[in-house]
């Protein structure tokens, strides 16, 4: 059984998003007789080593061929299998897309794409693997859940609620190993429903994946400024929180989104589609990556060069914030 | 006569019965139109699957013991539809809504369990991967059902089913048998013309139990999707079959891929048909 406390949160950001997830699917396969784990030749870069030792049985290496890894997965779901499927998000999310498209959101077949290494986390492999374009594919896909955890504690909690709750999902992980810390101790996790962060008025920061902890070290920046911003924990991006969104765009001046993911398409798109649709919503502010490809460099230099670290992310805000003198 | 005979009579007169069942069904769906040649092709393949080899139960179609189809070039839906009825899984009003706005038997299947349709095709190049699943866990929790998937040659341009071919002799899956409906024609006219390959050399070359046979021969049919498999490969029945078979004025005509059926063109094709 995993626990969920601060020390085991310090041990799974050491191990970064993908080794944590292996970890959960190796607790799973103890608990869930009807897992099945694939992968594309990534068995190991998906933390899955341990899992193909213990159960051999229920692990499957579709080798190189993402096609077929989600056909193949779509057979296993057909015959009552909980399955997981991992390779790295780009190529999950769009090699096999129209494999995706058929299996999961037409037929809804139960299975839990795991979008590896998704936003700059591949870092030297360049923008062949930068998953720029994911979120915003995987969305327009009608019946699939898109799950976004905010650092490795909610991978854990992700992983878990999407094994036992029979559907299609996709789940993005970002970041690499020391994985900044958002929950230290355990919380209500639900798919669907928002995690507010840090309560406060004026302006909601929506932010989802990795972005969640810089848009906390951005709000506390904000708030030595003298402005105070809330900062939501969008975990779930597919199907929205609907009522979070709702309320905020009731209290708030601003509402910002954050994403490690272009700017089109991703969650700002999502929460823009919601908010036009109400009669009266605040302004939106969407940072994330350009609509462009990459100059290639590690994780942390492409953070800053796009603008998605705290001090970064707080500049945009306060700009944006400013510009506007009807509040 | 043998039973063996009576049993290939029968399987004979149904594919009668399934190829002008296809050209009513061609008619009504008017200027919809109909993947008319695509259907003719497998009329016998299906009949003999559906007539003679498959273990199914119409009274519980989702039975899990069931042997699973999966028609992987869904524009074969006027070979398919026919054989689902014979077999008692859709009844005469469902076969009568095909192509009618709203209804559960479109152009290309939808899948559905409880009428016996396995798969949700259309798109080429996805039944194979998906074929591999069923088989793995089959084998897995000692299942006897076999899997069978029928692609069409043009089909097999895909690089997905390739991917598909390499696993399932990968893993060892006898218990998966990929029939091509081999007419030698795409959409946009001969294969030779439009991507040469040589297909069965490339299946050997795979792996795979290979064998070819007349897919018009009900009795060649019957025998080679009945037999056992004993090697530790699957299998692949490729069966040399004439798009458009039956009707002299379809035959290998690109034009009759996918076209609209006139009251006319029907009345004279039934002519040519047996009865």
């Amino acid at each position: 059984m995993i626990e969920f406390n601060s020390l085991n949160a310090r041990l799974w950001s050491k191990l970064g998003q993908r080794a944590t997830f292996g970890m959960t699917m190796l607790e799973l396969g103890r608990e869930l007789d009807d897992l099945v784990v694939l992968t594309g030749d990534l068995c190991t870069t998906s933390g899955l080593d341990r899992f193909r030792a213990a159960f051999p049985g229920k692990f499957y290496n579709i080798g190189i061929a993402e096609q077929n890894l989600i056909g193949i997965s779509a057979g296993l779901a057909k015959e009552g299998k909980t399955v997981f499927a991992s390779t790295f998000a780009t190529f999950g999310a769009m090699r096999s897309y129209e494999q995706v498209r058929l299996n999961l959101g037409y037929m809804g077949l139960n299975v839990k794409l795991v979008g590896l290494g998704s936003g700059f986390s591949m870092g030297m492999f360049g923008n062949t693997h930068y998953g720029i374009e994911d979120i915003a594919l995987m969305r327009a896909i009608p019946g699939l859940a898109i799950l976004s955890p905010a650092d490795c504690t909610e991978v854990v909690k992700a992983t878990m609620a999407a094994a036992l709750r029979s559907g299609p999902f996709y789940i993005r992980l970002t970041g690499v190993t020391n994985n900044p810390i958002v929950y230290r101790n355990d919380y209500a996790y639900e798919i669907g429903k928002a995690v507010c962060v840090k309560p406060d008025s004026d302006i909601a920061i929506i932010a989802t994946g990795s972005m969640v902890h810089h848009a906390v070290e951005a709000a506390q920046i904000l708030e030595s400024r003298g402005i105070s911003a809330e900062v939501m924990d969008m975990h779930t991006i597919k199907p929205l929180d609907d009522d979070a969104l709702r309320t905020a765009a009731n209290r708030m001046k601003l509402i910002v989104t954050v994403e490690e993911h272009s700017i089109v398409g991703g969650l700002g798109g999502a929460v823009a589609e919601f908010l036009c649709g109400l009669p009266h919503a605040p302004r939106q502010l969407i940072i994330g990556m350009p609509d462009a490809f990459q100059i290639v460099g590690d994780y942390t230099y492409l953070l800053e060069e796009n603008g998605l670290t705290g001090p970064h992310i707080a500049e945009k805000i306060l700009t944006a914030f400013n510009s506007r003198t009807d509040y | 006569m043998t039973a063996r005979d009576e049993t290939i009579q029968n399987l004979e007169a149904m594919a009668r019965r399934m190829r002008r069942c296809a050209l009513r069904l061609a008619l009504s769906a008017g200027n919809n139109g109909a993947h008319v040649g695509s259907g003719l092709s497998i009329i016998e393949i299906m009949a003999v699957l559906y007539g003679g080899i498959l273990r199914i139960d119409p009274k519980n179609p989702a039975w899990d013991g069931r042997d699973r189809f999966i028609l992987s070039k869904g524009h074969g839906t006027l070979g398919y539809y026919p054989a689902l009825m014979e077999a008692g899984l859709i009844t005469r009003e469902e076969l009568a809504s095909f192509e009618k706005n709203g209804g559960i038997l479109p152009g290309q299947p939808v899948m559905n369990l409880e009428k016996g349709i396995e798969y949700s095709s259309g798109t080429l190049g996805h039944g194979l991967s998906v074929g591999i699943g069923l088989a793995l866990a089959g084998k897995r929790r000692g299942s006897p059902h076999r899997v069978f998937v029928l692609m069409g040659d043009g089909e097999c341009n895909e690089g997905s089913v390739w991917e598909a071919c390499m696993a399932a002799r990968h893993y060892r899956l006898n218990n998966l048998v990929a029939i091509v409906d081999a007419n030698e024609m795409q959409s946009d006219g001969a294969r030779c013309d439009i991507m040469a390959a040589d297909y069965e050399a490339m299946w050997r070359a795979f792996g795979w139990d290979v064998r070819v046979v007349d897919g018009h021969n009900v009795k060649d049919l019957f025998e080679t999707l009945g037999m056992e498999n004993r090697t530790d490969s699957p299998r692949v029945i490729i069966a040399r079959t004439v798009k458009g078979k039956g009707v002299s004025f379809i035959e290998n005509k690109a034009e009759w891929h996918h076209n609209r059926l006139t009251r006319e063109q029907y009345d004279a094709a039934m002519r040519e048909l047996p009865p």
